[in-house]
């Protein structure tokens, strides 16, 4: 057992370090990422950013070389998401979709023309691609979605609208998932991926307003939009088979650790500026909240370190993502139980505390525990999966 | 980074697993729980040949030259089956202490000794106060010719009805630091003056009353140096919280086993009751603490095992193991119901102990103000 990092891998950090130091606008830390606004402005820095962490491999750094990644170790990959995540650096949510969920399903099953185009886009910062997975009568049952793809001469004619879809008024592609087959005798039978270029002709994009009072997803409409035949990403019919790897695809949801580690060293600093940080109640909540980060940590580093071994998790990041949202919300409580009253300005009050990040967490928090598969779901997945409990 | 076990340390456990579960069968456990003397000389003597009571001392005290670690691997798998007796004491409470600060001639003899399964050790630490802080130890160790005498009162000593010798943490100077002026000796526990009464306690382990009423005790059996006992019985008490931990974590992970077991065998509603929502929640948010435990816990071992700074760590662990451990139990009985709420069944012995591991060696509150001061609050 060894807990420790390489003497390369230290090396490693200390340039990650200092690169994300250098590159960083001034501007994007006075708005402070973890205000989560988006912006036009902060959109423009963090794509930039991107670019740049795109140019160094770093942007996808698992990737096959001449995909624009460097077949970077999974250690190293780890310190690279702790230190962009905990220096604030300019790498948004869309970043995450697009690298993390349709990357590794291009890579797998795309032809290399969609390799060569998508997945190398995604990976040197080109492309913003948006997730047209769920439906507004497809959420936690996916499967039954019911947008349409139907095959006519050389091209796929799509019909539906999709939901939550982050970014799409910024996304070049969307990564759809479509019905194919409505006949099928299972409904995960007939469905199939594709990659939509949305400034196709029948795509409307309709702005929805989150709980934060910000414009980052959206219900988007498919009306007899027409794609090309070669749009298809892997078998027709196979789709859900895809969409599952890429749900299972690597993700150590380390760099929310490191987040959170980082407002809880704000948090800290805050109490001593309130002067209750000699409150034995806060010093136990301060305290418990830096145990459960510690045990979010571990988590996320047994993920990679399941990876690097090639033991292959199967219920560990549910757990890891259940564990972190809970744990988030509980932060975000502690946050408020420092600050009373002040906690609940928004960033723009003179008044406000952390740039207002207590009444920003406080509604974010809610996100994170529904997108990307419920709780719920994860705990399905925990005790079917994980522990062999039976379905029926 | 490699947070996984040894082959040598997956064979320990494995084969710990095994002998636990043929030698030591739940009858075993209720059996020695309800005795007085809490262990069977038998098994003792069988552990002995296996050679874990030696595990972490060197060679030349008979002992196997293992590493904190490979004693951690052994602590889950005991509590994973529950072992009832003095191996934790003896190891961590008496083994311990004398390895980092005793002198040549007492490792001889006394890790020899516990190598070999002669002798039971504990320390006698806490007093009527209940609290590990060094402020709280007021057993008065005073000179009397070349030697001292020990006068005052220790609770909540493990193991001590049994034990041949006792680690007495006592004062031997008032200083305002009430860190300095501590002594830790050594002492036969059938001297003159000590008087051991058992406590019944929740998980029947085998806490006692230890009253020392003028025990003389020779300056040779002083374990470190004369006022410099709380740097090592701070030591000690690191790895015993850790050590708590790994058994904490062995406990959690067999009463999961049991309870998923169980929920895929009873049928209700035409159905193994393991079908239903909210029975899977219940064994995922089990298995979510099972694995926080086994993280935080092997963090903190691996960094006393590397004689590194683990004090963060090990606060950390036992804030977290403990309440972890109860938290597992309860959904486990949950899911047992009624029949978990008998004595014949097995569930309530990790209850119980949990209740007690999560206070052993300071609760999470203690720990957490720990946390509290290593952050900088």
């Amino acid at each position: 057992m060894d807990f420790s990092f390489t003497e390369e891998e230290e090396a490693f950090r200390k340039e990650v370090c200092d690169w994300i130091k250098k590159e960083t606008p001034k501007r994007w830390l006075e708005l402070d990422p973890l205000l989560w606004e988006e912006t036009d402005e902060s959109w423009a820095i963090s794509r930039e950013f991107q670019k740049k962490l795109g140019q160094k491999g770093w942007l996808a750094p698992d990737y096959p070389k001449q995909y624009g990644g460097l077949e970077m170790s999974h250690i190293k990959r780890l310190i690279l998401a702790e230190e962009l995540s905990y220096n604030k650096a300019p790498v948004g949510i869309e970043t995450e979709i697009a690298v993390n969920w349709v990357g590794p399903d291009l890579l797998l099953f795309g032809s290399e023309e969609q390799k060569q185009k998508y997945a190398l886009g995604v990976a040197k910062g080109d492309l913003v691609i948006t997730l047209g997975y769920s439906e507004p009568n497809a959420g936690s049952d996916l499967a039954s979605l019911q947008t349409t793809a139907v095959e006519e001469d050389d091209e796929y004619v799509i019909n539906g609208n999709k939901i939550w879809t982050s970014y799409a008024h910024y996304a070049d592609y969307c990564w759809l998932a479509a019905r194919t087959d409505p006949n099928a005798p299972r409904k995960y039978d007939g469905i199939s991926m594709f990659v939509v270029d949305m400034k196709t002709p029948g795509i409307t994009i309709h702005p929805l307003i989150n709980l934060m009072n910000r414009h980052s997803f959206n219900e988007v409409f498919f009306d007899n939009v027409r794609i090309p035949k070669e749009n298809l990403v892997g078998k027709k019919n196979n789709g859900w088979y895809e969409l599952m790897i890429a749900l299972d695809s690597e993700r150590s949801g380390v760099g929310y650790a490191a987040l959170f580690y980082r407002i809880l060293e704000e948090l800290v600093e805050y109490a001593k500026e309130r002067k209750c940080n000699k409150d034995p109640i806060i010093r136990q909540k301060l305290a418990e909240m830096a145990v459960e980060i510690e045990v979010s940590r571990m988590m996320c580093y047994r993920l990679a370190w399941m990876y690097s071994k090639n033991l292959h998790p199967n219920y560990e990041a549910s757990m890891s993502l259940v564990f972190l949202s809970e744990m988030m919300r509980r932060v975000a409580q502690v946050g408020m139980d420092i600050a009373g009253p002040y906690g609940e300005l928004e960033w723009d009050s003179k008044w406000a505390p952390l740039r207002g990040k207590i009444e920003r967490l406080c509604l974010n928090c809610l996100s994170i525990g529904v997108g990307g598969g419920t709780n719920e779901i994860q705990r399905n997945i925990i005790a079917q999966r994980g522990l062999g409990l039976p379905r029926k | 980074m490699d947070i996984g076990l040894s082959e040598e340390q997956e064979i320990l456990k494995a084969s710990a697993r095994d002998f636990l579960a043929r030698e030591c069968p739940k009858k075993l456990v209720k059996e020695l729980d309800e005795s007085d003397k809490g262990y069977s000389p038998e098994l003792w003597r069988k552990m002995a040949e296996l050679g874990w009571m030696g595990l972490v001392f060197p060679e030349e005290y008979d002992g196997g030259g293992g590493t904190f670690l490979d004693l951690v691997v052994l602590f889950e798998e005991m509590g994973y089956n529950i072992l009832p007796g003095p191996f934790f004491s003896t190891i961590v409470l008496g083994g311990l202490p004398i390895l980092k600060a005793g002198s040549e001639e007492q490792k001889k003899k006394f890790l020899s000794g516990i190598a070999t399964g002669e002798l039971i050790l504990t320390m006698a630490l806490t007093e009527p106060t209940a609290s590990y802080d060094a402020s709280a130890i007021a057993v008065k160790a005073s000179p009397r010719n070349s030697d001292y005498s020990l006068n005052g009162t220790k609770l909540f000593v493990a193991d001590a009805n049994i034990a041949d010798y006792l680690l007495c943490v006592a004062r031997t100077k008032e200083t305002a630091n009430p860190q300095e002026g501590i002594t830790i000796f050594v002492v036969d526990a059938k001297t003159p003056g000590i008087k051991c009464t058992l406590l019944k306690t929740l998980a029947r382990d085998k806490q006692n009353e230890v009253v020392f009423d003028n025990v003389n005790v020779a300056k040779e059996n002083i374990v470190g140096g004369l006022d410099q006992g709380w740097p090592v019985t701070q030591d000690t008490l690191e790895k015993a919280a850790v050590a708590k931990c790994a058994e904490m974590l062995g406990g959690a992970q067999a009463a999961l086993d049991m309870a998923v077991n169980y929920a895929k065998e009873r049928i209700q509603f035409n159905r193994p009751i393991g079908t239903f929502q909210a029975v899977q929640h219940y064994c995922a948010n089990m298995v979510t603490d099972v694995d926080g435990a086994r993280y935080i816990t092997y963090k903190a071992a691996w960094e006393l095992s590397e004689g590194l700074p683990a004090t963060k760590s090990v606060a950390m662990a036992k804030a977290w193991v403990g309440d972890a451990y109860q938290r597992v139990t309860i959904l486990g009985h949950q899911i047992f119901g009624a029949i978990g709420f008998t004595m014949d069944h097995d569930m309530h012995l990790y209850y119980r102990r949990a209740k007690a591991g999560a206070i052993a060696f300071g609760n999470s509150n203690f720990h957490r103000e720990i946390v509290a001061q290593e952050l900088g609050l």
